[in-house]
C-alpha cells in the first residue's frame, strides 16, 4: 500500500485494520486499514457507493464489522449501537444532521442530554442551565452564532450545521465525524463552516470528514484516505498530492 | 476563530421580541392564538345574542360539560404531538365505563370499580403502543381496529344494556363543587396542568417533540422512540379512563353506546389549539382552549335555539376555518 507511512501508535487516536462488511453478497468493505490521526482533520473520499457510509455507519456504531479490528484511543472497541460510540467519545454529524426543526437550538443541543433539576421524586428540566451552556457551546463557534432561544427552523442552512456540529463537539467527544458537511451549503455559508471545522482542529479535536470536494479536502485536511469499491484506494498527505491525483485514485486512473 | 471564546462578554444576548404591534400585523401571530382569539369571537357573539350566556350559571354549566372533552383532548394532544393519531380514544372510554359499572353492578367498592375502569382502559391504550411501537403497524390502522374493537367489547360485556351506577360519591364528582367550581372541572384542570408541565418541563415531554418532529433525528441521538411512542398512547388510554369516570358520574350509569362526537370534537379541540397533525409542534393550553371553544359554540346555538342539527356542521366549519389559518403558523 502506498500512502503515509505508519505513524508511531501513541500519535492515532482511531485505527481501523483489515476491516470487512458485507450485506448479503454485497462485500460493501474490503479489508480496509487505515487510520487516523490524533488532533488533525482526516479525509475519506471515494465516489458513489465506494463505501463511506457503511465505513463511517462501522465507525459510530450503526453497523457492526464482519472481520477485522476497530481500535480507539488504543484500545479494541465493538460498538453494539451508535449510544455506545457516543459514550467513547466518537459523535457523527450525520447529512440530515439529525435535528428537530420544531425545537429551539438550545432544545436541540440538549436533546437525550437534558439538564433536570430534581423536585422530591421528579426531574424537571433545568431550562436556564441548559440556555446558559448553549451560549457558551455555540460561542466556541464564533462564528456564524444563532440565537439559543430561535427555532431550527428559523435558521439558514449554515447556521443548521453549526448547531450540529456545535451538539457533536460539544460533549467531550475525541472524534468527530462529519458526512458532507457543506454539500448543501452557498459559497458564504461554505467557508464560514468550514472556518469552524478549521477552528475545532485548533482546539486539538480529531476529525474525520466525508467530502466530495476535493478543493475543500486539500484546504482543510491533514491527510486523505481513498476508498474505490469497497477498498482502499490509497492514502495521502495532503501537502503531497494534488486535486488530480485525488481523481485518478477515485476513478481509478491512477492504481493505488 | 479565536479558539475558546466563552468570557461573558462574547456570549451573545438573543434579539429582542418584536413589538406588540408589529406581530399583530403578521398572520402568524393569529394562527399561533386562533384558539384564544375564536373563543373570545364566540364569548361576545353568544353573549351579545344571548342574554344568558354570560350568567355565572351558564358557565360553570359549560364548564362541567368541557370537562371530558378537556380531559380527551389533553391525552390526544400527547399523540398527535408524536405525529400519531389515536382514533379510539373514545371508544376506549365506553369501554372504561362499562367495565366500571359491571364492576360496580357486582358490588365492587366505587374506588376499585374506578379503578378497574381507568386500568381497562390503560390496558387497551398499551395495546395500541404496542402495535404502533413495536409492531410498526400504522397509528392511523392500529387505532381504528381498537375503535371498532373496544366499542364492541362494550356491548358484548354490557349485552348493550345501561348499567346504573348510583353511587353518592360519583354525585359529589358530577355535582359538587368548589365555590362556583365543579370538582369535574378541578379534575380536567389539575389534568391540563400535569399535562402541561409533563410535556414542557421533563425529558420526557422533549421526546415527545423530537419523535414528532424528526423521529430519525431523534433515534439518532439515542431518544427512544419507542417507548415514546408506546407511552404517549398508554397516556392517552388512562386518561380516556378518567374520561370514562367522568361521563359515568355525570350521566349516572355506565352507557355502551358509541361516542362518535367526543372523538371528533378531541381531534377538532387538539387541531384548533394549534397542534400539528405532522408531529413535533405540541401545546396542552390550545387544545383546552379548543375544547372550551366547541363546547361554548354547542352551549351557544343550544341558547339561541337552533336546532342541534346544526352543531355539527358549525363544528366542522369552525375546524376547517382553524385549519386554514394553520398553514401561517410561524
Amino acid at each position: 500500500m502506498t500512502g503515509p507511512t505508519s505513524p508511531i501508535s501513541q500519535d492515532v487516536l482511531l485505527g481501523v485494520e483489515q476491516l470487512s462488511k458485507s450485506f448479503g453478497n454485497v462485500r460493501a468493505l474490503r479489508d480496509i486499514s487505515l487510520w487516523l490521526p490524533r488532533g488533525q482533520i482526516t479525509a475519506l473520499v471515494g465516489d458513489n457507493g465506494a463505501g463511506k457510509s457503511t465505513l463511517v455507519r462501522v465507525l459510530s456504531g450503526v453497523h457492526q464489522p464482519d472481520h477485522g479490528r476497530v481500535t480507539f484511543a488504543g484500545q479494541p472497541v465493538r460498538f453494539a449501537d451508535p449510544q455506545a460510540a457516543r459514550l467513547a467519545g466518537i459523535e457523527t454529524v450525520h447529512q440530515n444532521l439529525a435535528l428537530v426543526d420544531e425545537l429551539t437550538v438550545w432544545q436541540n443541543l440538549f436533546l437525550n442530554r437534558e439538564l433536570v433539576r430534581r423536585l422530591g421524586p421528579f426531574a424537571v428540566l433545568d431550562r436556564g442551565a441548559m440556555q446558559v451552556k448553549a451560549r457558551e457551546m455555540l460561542a466556541r463557534l464564533s462564528v456564524n452564532v444563532p440565537p439559543v432561544r430561535a427555532k431550527v427552523q428559523r435558521l439558514s442552512g449554515g447556521q443548521r450545521q453549526a448547531v450540529a456540529i456545535a451538539r457533536a463537539a460539544g460533549w467531550g467527544s475525541k472524534l468527530v465525524i462529519m458526512d458532507e458537511p457543506t454539500a448543501a451549503l452557498g459559497v458564504q455559508e461554505t467557508a464560514r463552516v468550514e472556518e469552524l471545522i478549521a477552528g475545532l482542529r485548533a482546539e486539538g479535536m480529531t476529525i474525520l470528514l466525508i467530502s466530495h470536494n476535493f478543493e475543500q479536502v486539500l484546504r482543510l485536511a491533514d491527510r486523505v484516505w481513498v476508498l474505490r469499491s469497497g477498498a482502499l484506494a490509497g492514502g495521502r498527505l495532503t501537502t503531497e498530492t494534488t486535486g488530480e491525483e485525488l481523481v485518478g485514485l477515485v476513478t481509478g486512473a491512477i492504481a493505488g | 476563530m479565536a479558539g475558546l471564546a466563552t468570557e461573558a462578554g462574547s456570549v451573545p444576548v438573543d434579539e429582542p421580541r418584536e413589538p406588540l404591534r408589529e406581530r399583530v400585523r403578521d398572520i402568524g401571530f393569529w394562527a399561533d392564538w386562533a384558539a384564544a382569539i375564536g373563543l373570545l369571537a364566540i364569548v361576545l357573539v353568544f353573549g351579545i345574542a344571548s342574554p344568558s350566556f354570560l350568567t355565572l350559571g351558564n358557565i360553570e354549566a359549560m364548564l362541567v360539560s368541557a370537562a371530558i372533552l378537556v380531559v380527551l383532548a389533553v391525552g390526544q394532544a400527547f399523540v398527535i404531538s408524536t405525529s400519531g393519531i389515536d382514533l379510539s380514544i373514545a371508544s376506549v372510554m365506553t369501554f372504561g365505563a362499562v367495565v366500571l359499572g359491571l364492576l360496580y353492578a357486582a358490588g365492587w367498592p366505587i374506588l376499585f370499580a374506578c379503578a378497574g375502569g381507568v386500568l381497562a382502559a390503560a390496558a387497551a391504550g398499551a395495546v395500541n403502543g404496542l402495535l404502533v411501537a413495536k409492531g410498526r403497524v400504522p397509528d392511523f390502522v392500529v387505532t381504528l381496529g381498537m375503535f371498532s374493537a373496544a366499542s364492541g367489547a362494550a356491548l358484548i360485556l354490557s349485552d348493550g344494556q345501561p348499567t346504573d351506577v348510583v353511587d353518592p360519591a360519583l354525585l359529589t364528582l358530577a355535582s359538587g363543587s368548589v365555590g362556583p367550581i365543579g370538582y369535574s372541572v378541578i379534575v380536567a384542570a389539575v389534568v391540563a396542568v400535569l399535562g402541561h408541565i409533563v410535556l414542557f418541563r421533563t425529558r420526557f415531554g422533549v421526546h415527545v417533540l423530537a419523535t414528532g418532529g424528526n423521529a430519525e433525528g431523534a433515534r439518532a441521538m439515542g431518544v427512544r422512540i419507542g417507548r415514546v411512542r408506546l407511552v404517549v398512547y398508554l397516556i392517552s388510554g388512562v386518561l380516556a379512563g378518567l374520561a370514562a369516570i367522568l361521563l359515568v358520574s355525570r350521566l349516572g350509569a355506565a352507557e355502551p353506546a358509541i361516542n362518535t362526537t367526543y372523538l371528533l370534537n378531541a381531534i377538532a379541540a387538539v387541531v384548533l389549539g394549534g397542534v400539528s397533525l405532522r408531529g413535533g409542534r405540541g401545546s396542552i393550553a390550545g387544545p383546552v382552549l379548543g375544547a372550551l371553544l366547541l363546547t361554548a359554540l354547542t352551549n351557544g346555538l343550544t341558547l339561541l335555539g337552533i336546532s342541534q342539527f346544526y352543531q355539527p356542521l358549525a363544528v366542522g366549519i369552525v375546524v376547517v376555518l382553524a385549519a386554514l389559518l394553520m398553514r401561517y403558523q410561524r
